[in-house]
């Protein structure tokens, strides 16, 4: 499996068939238990021969943000809300793959020759944005793209620079990919990897899996927003691309394990893998439903640093995606 | 004796996500007057103290040892640190008091000038000065993560009141000791729950209601005050007993609980006052809601200027609860 596979599958929250399928592909390679869960997670377990190790799960989300359909207008145009969290300002002008067919569509807003100078002021919301299928009219475009097919940005996979990629779905292809490579590395204790969905509508698919898996320890691979560019003063970057792997001691969601996140640290530390500290609290992750569920789990984050996350392009260094997966497998290896 | 063990536990260091030390005395006070004790993987307390009866049923009792606090997201060249709160701590409060790291360290809170004109000023106005003059230095003294907190304090005001960070919920977690430690051949099976990371969402009990799998939920919490000058807070009074929750918006109280209390106070002799609040949550929210459900209830003591450096409660307030809860035991 590679990142650009895995980018480039399809998968909106609630509509992670694909990916799940080139996953479940990759992990039955690599492990005998794979199943799927009511919540359509992928549980990739591996029992441990060492009883008095912890369980340990390793959590990464499987769905990216996406649109969905939601209306078709008489000249053919289809009306669309989005899946999480997409800013309106980033949609226009950039390409999509609609429903089953995937079908190519674009997102168009109003030329600015005939724009007002108020128009310009304005940002265009989703009543005022469009998917353009190239449909005739309504009829056409309902039968190509009926009412609650889902759409994603089309982006092909980037490599650039030195060590950059640009793609969609870096949050969190990362982390499902890593997820596969933790799955190869010998632990002694029962350890999981489980593929989630539904994330970024309010860590859904999590919930389920976190109360039937019941950890001692759940780590969580993310992709977090990076804000290291043009003059943003220091304390408001949160993480950078290119320093590491970014461990969090607190997020919105959840507050890490201080035992587990000095560890993580004191790991990293020692095996001179590169990682930084993620300076904000900002964002929540599947971390706060493996704490909340049950009877509870040690929980900690590790994230891939992406700037304009949430978008069609995340940009992310390969170096800290391979940061990601060392220290998950170091962690285990030092328990 | 109720005084000693509330400056006990005042003393101690317990932001939210950081509470072992709070829990470490909590068991020292404890130790050879309870059954068990075990800590889970939030860091719960969770401590059992059997009933006598055979069919005793069991009272999950839950106080949140957790305190409100900054945490470091930031250490700037000049050395000062930035903050982010943890909890529903607010800037105005927190400006221009001394705040505390884990390892004793202290700091000012300050505030940047106000040039943008706002009225109310927010976190990242805040700085925190800790007499480092460069990040180097800063950084052998605190590392990004740390949290700090208001700088302990006890301060008696008049007869009955003391002043002090942390009250809330540290003087339910008094509360809480000193009831294990009172209880004797009970009919129903305690379990003392000093529960974690309330102030971020009642996640800690939420946990422990699940493990405990308690018949009754009861939460020791504080709740805001209507006494003093133009508040507009609830008709609760500071010296008037301790409150029996209603509702507030984590929860309406469930009315069998809610009705042993007061039968509890009419037994004990205590006068209790009622509390509606329209904002607000405890424990008791995650324990009601645990599993198939839990009936639970809050009793509260009355606490001026809650999440501030000087919450005052009274501690006649405090012994009327200790009575009420000790008839409670027998009732429920």
């Amino acid at each position: 499996m590679d990142l650009k596979t895995l980018t480039e599958a399809f998968g909106p929250s609630g509509c992670e068939q694909e990916v799940r399928a080139l996953l479940k592909e990759a992990a039955q390679a690599l492990c005998d238990d794979v199943s799927i869960d009511r919540a359509g997670n992928l549980v990739c377990r591996r029992k441990g021969s060492d009883p008095m190790k912890p369980s340990v799960t390793f959590a990464a989300h499987m769905d990216e943000i996406g649109f969905i359909i939601t209306g078709h207008t008489e000249d053919g145009l289809l009306r669309f809300r989005p899946v999480g969290g997409v800013d309106p300002r980033v949609v226009v002008s950039k390409w999509v793959l609609v429903g089953k067919e995937r079908l190519r569509g674009v997102i168009g807003a109003m030329a600015i020759h005939l724009q007002t100078p108020a128009d310009r002021e304005r940002v265009l919301d989703y009543d005022n944005l469009f998917i353009d299928i190239g449909a005739r009219d309504a009829k056409e475009a309902e039968r190509l793209c009926p009412l609650g097919a889902y759409a994603v940005f089309d982006t092909p996979y980037t490599e650039f620079g030195e060590g950059f990629v640009a793609a969609r779905a870096l949050d969190d292809r990362v982390g499902c990919l890593n997820l596969l490579d933790i799955l190869k590395s010998d632990y002694a204790g029962d350890l999981c990897c489980v593929f989630v969905t539904q994330e970024e509508v309010g860590l859904r698919g999590s919930r389920g899996a976190a109360f039937h898996l019941q950890p001692d320890i759940a780590i969580i691979l993310e992709g977090t927003a990076a804000n290291d560019l043009g003059d943003t003063p220091e304390r408001f970057q949160v993480c950078v691309p290119g320093q590491g792997v970014a461990v969090s001691f607190m997020d919105r969601a959840s507050i890490a394990n201080q035992q587990l996140y000095q560890q993580l640290l004191q790991v990293a530390q020692e095996h001179g893998i590169p990682h930084q500290v993620k300076r904000a609290v900002t964002g929540g992750n599947d971390a706060a439903s493996f704490q909340q569920a049950g009877k509870g789990a040690r929980t900690c984050v590790l994230s891939v640093p992406c700037r304009y996350i949430h978008s069609g392009n995340n940009v992310a260094k390969l170096s800290d995606i391979k940061a990601q997966a060392d220290l998950a497998i170091a962690f285990l290896h030092s328990l | 004796m109720l005084r000693d063990t509330l400056q006990t536990l005042l003393g101690a260091y317990g932001p939210t996500g950081q509470e072992h030390l709070v829990a470490d005395k909590v068991r020292e006070l404890l130790s050879g007057h309870v059954d068990s004790m075990r800590t889970d993987a939030l860091g719960n307390l969770i401590v059992e103290k059997f009933g006598a009866e055979e069919n005793a049923k069991t009272i999950m009792i839950s106080a949140h040892m957790d305190h409100i606090g900054l945490v470091v997201t930031d250490i700037e060249k000049e050395g000062f640190l930035r903050v982010h709160a943890v909890g529903g701590i607010s800037p105005r409060l927190v400006a221009a008091r001394k705040v505390v790291f884990a390892d004793g360290t202290p700091g000012i809170v300050a505030l940047e000038p106000n040039t943008k004109g706002k009225k109310e000023p927010e976190m990242s106005d805040l700085f925190v000065d800790i007499g480092a003059d460069s990040r180097e230095e800063a950084e052998k003294l605190v590392s990004i993560g740390d949290v700090a907190v208001y700088a302990p304090d006890f301060t008696a005001l008049g007869r009955h009141k003391v002043a002090s960070p942390a009250m809330d919920n540290r003087c339910a977690c008094a509360l809480l000791v000193e009831l294990l430690m009172y209880a004797e051949g009970q009919k129903n099976t305690i379990v003392g729950v000093f529960s974690t990371q309330e102030e971020v969402g009642l996640r800690g009990a939420r946990v422990a209601a699940y493990a405990v799998e308690p018949d009754i939920g009861l939460a020791l919490d504080v709740t805001a005050w209507g006494d003093t000058p133009q508040t507009k807070l609830p008709a609760v009074k500071l010296g008037a007993g301790p409150a029996v929750k209603i509702m507030d918006r984590s929860m309406i109280a469930s009315p069998y609980v809610r009705d042993k209390l007061f039968e509890a106070a009419q037994a004990a002799g205590v006068a209790v006052q009622r509390e509606v609040l329209a904002f607000g949550g405890t424990d008791g929210g995650a324990i009601q809601l645990s599993r198939g459900g839990v009936p639970t209830g809050t009793l509260s003591i009355p606490c001026r200027y809650v999440h501030s450096a000087n919450e005052v409660i009274d501690l006649r307030d405090m012994e009327g609860a200790l009575k009420v809860l000790l008839q409670f035991i027998e009732l429920a």
